[in-house]
């Protein structure tokens, strides 16, 4: 990325670089002025930072500290759960989903010469409809806020005489959108592939399911592998959502918290750095893995891939969820 | 079904208080995203270590405790979010001017978050734009404020139009989370207060709710895959 924005100006010479240092230095001077007079003064006037406030998470000889910890590590391991099986609920929904619309997709070309013509008329109508119905489900689900799938979970499950723990609903919510949105990620990895290789499955006669299963899905994982993870950073945030159904992750024992301790602004700094410290690690992952792929590629020699669609690819970077 | 009828004015109220929540934070993320994008293209490291920091710290925070920050952390330090009543727009957006800090709480943490992934977007235009043509500006002997906003900043928009109007989709889903938090009568509070309070059938209910979103991020998508499609043929 440096390396990119550096192309917007030259190596710096003599001059420039003293330009760069004095403004540095004044830039830095308003931003800790800034920073002190805006946010650190209002906050001690408040008495922000108090031991009183801070004690309890901080300071491991504090009565409440052993107390408090132990309860936002129960938040956090249920945030952990939610996620790890939303996460393996919505790659397999998702793949399956992907492999079906493009096998539909597939089956929409097809005319069924040789059979009947109402039978072949009828098997095409029946294609078409089942493809449009996949399309209207995938554009419902992945339009609808995740915060109201849970939601609509959680109250309509009860209503038809269903009811599960909290976590379930949670997850259940959770894996309905994400698993479309991972199966339009790996959809249009498939697609993006170039055409020989599936025309060269065929010509060894592997049958249009096997294309998929054995040549394109393992190809669409491996470019999709960063924006996949990406969205796996999304689902881990929007566990976050479990407080309105009550279930007891993270956010929601800090309130718990809070309502004993009447500490919020420490409790959510606390929480937010547990956040930040995990999904970080996470696209730090991710880009990673997108350097070493696109090294890999170049080496292996295959042709230039379609880059994916960049409204996919930002949407999985995490604008997608919560 | 006959919710959907009768209570129509509950549900067309819904869609227009989230539409004016949508509109606004749009408004306010487009504009400091792109100071935040600007500092972080900006030449000066110290400028560029805040944008970098805030992009980081925003867009790996769930939204929702930037929610509980804003709603819970603001009354905290004893502001209301007094200074978002600017004149003459309070009066355009009349939930701006009323007393419940709420929808200014909301606005405030959507702004916030919705920024970090304006930035990116546009950072992701700026990085589209072929290494040569910023090359070929400094060349000619552009400083770098000519070459941005002569060559790249041009070519740039259009690369990100796609990766802009995603993340705009993704603010319109975000902002259900507002009736969670204490906004009034949004669609999502609409959902919560007509099954739960006044015991509503389930099903019309979400129909109703779900069309609202819909209307609004359906036709937005579709919009943008044309221009993509119309984009990859462009090139």
């Amino acid at each position: 990325m440096s390396q990119q924005t550096s192309v917007l100006y030259d190596v710096p010479g003599p001059r420039q670089r003293r330009i760069t240092l004095i403004s540095s230095l004044v830039a830095g001077v308003v931003l800790l002025l800034g920073a002190y007079f805006l946010i650190y003064q209002p906050l001690d006037d408040k008495g922000q930072f108090s031991m009183e406030l801070w004690g309890p998470l901080v300071d491991p000889s504090n009565e409440n500290f052993s107390l408090v910890w132990d309860r936002i590590g129960l938040g956090f391991k249920n945030t952990l759960t939610a996620a790890a099986l939303a996460i393996v609920a919505s790659l397999v929904v998702g793949t399956l989903l992907a492999v079906l619309r493009i096998q539909l997709k597939s089956l929409t070309r097809r005319r069924f010469t040789g059979l009947a013509t109402p039978l072949a008329y009828l098997l095409r109508g029946l294609s078409l409809l089942l493809s449009a119905v996949t399309r209207v489900c995938v554009e419902v689900f992945r339009g609808l806020p995740v915060v109201l799938t849970i939601f609509f979970v959680a109250r309509g499950f009860p209503e038809f005489g269903v009811s599960f723990d909290n976590l379930w609903y949670l997850v259940i919510g959770l894996t309905v959108y994400n698993s479309v949105v991972i199966a339009e990620i790996l959809r249009s990895g498939m697609e993006g592939l170039p055409g020989g290789q599936a025309e060269a499955a065929a010509a060894i006669g592997l049958s249009p399911a096997q294309t998929t299963r054995m040549i394109l899905l393992p190809q669409a994982f491996r470019i999709m592998l960063p924006a996949l993870i990406s969205q796996l950073v999304v689902v881990l945030k929007d566990t976050s959502l479990g407080f309105i159904i009550s279930y007891e992750e993270t956010l929601n024992i800090g309130k718990q918290i809070i309502g004993v301790l009447g500490n919020p602004i420490q409790v959510y700094v606390v929480i937010a750095v547990l956040f930040i410290a995990v999904n970080y690690s996470l696209s730090k992952l991710a880009q990673y893995l997108q350097r070493r792929l696109a090294r890999g590629r170049k080496t292996a020699g295959i042709p230039a891939l379609n880059p994916p669609p960049a409204a996919l690819m930002s949407q999985a970077e995490g604008a997608g969820g919560n | 079904m006959n919710v959907l009828i009768d209570k129509f004015d509950v549900f067309a109220g819904g869609f227009w208080l989230t539409l004016q929540i949508c509109v606004l934070a749009a408004i306010g993320a487009l504009i400091l995203g792109a100071v935040v994008a600007v500092l972080r293209i900006s030449p000066v490291p110290p400028l560029r270590a805040v944008g970098t920091g805030y992009v980081n710290v925003f867009r790996n925070m769930p939204l929702t405790v930037v929610m509980f920050f804003a709603a819970f952390g603001l009354p905290a330090l004893g502001s209301n979010a007094d200074f978002l009543r600017i004149p003459g727009v309070d009066a355009l957006f009349t939930r701006l001017g009323t007393d419940l800090p709420y929808f200014r709480f909301a606005l405030i943490a959507l702004v916030l978050y919705t920024a970090a992934f304006v930035c990116e977007a546009l950072r992701s235009g700026v990085n589209a734009v072929p290494a040569g043509q910023a090359e070929a500006a400094r060349s000619i002997g552009l400083t770098f404020g000519q070459n941005l906003r002569y060559v790249v900043l041009p070519q740039s928009w259009k690369a990100s139009v796609v990766p802009l109007g995603s993340v705009i989709i993704a603010m319109i889903k975000n902002s259900a989370l507002a009736g969670f938090f204490g906004v009034v009568g949004d669609l999502s509070a609409t959902a919560d207060q007509l099954t739960g309070a006044e015991g509503y059938a389930f099903i019309p209910v979400a129909i109703g709710i779900s069309i609202g979103y819909l209307i609004m991020t359906v036709p937005l998508g579709a919009l943008l895959d044309r221009i993509e499609k119309r984009q990859a043929v462009a090139r």
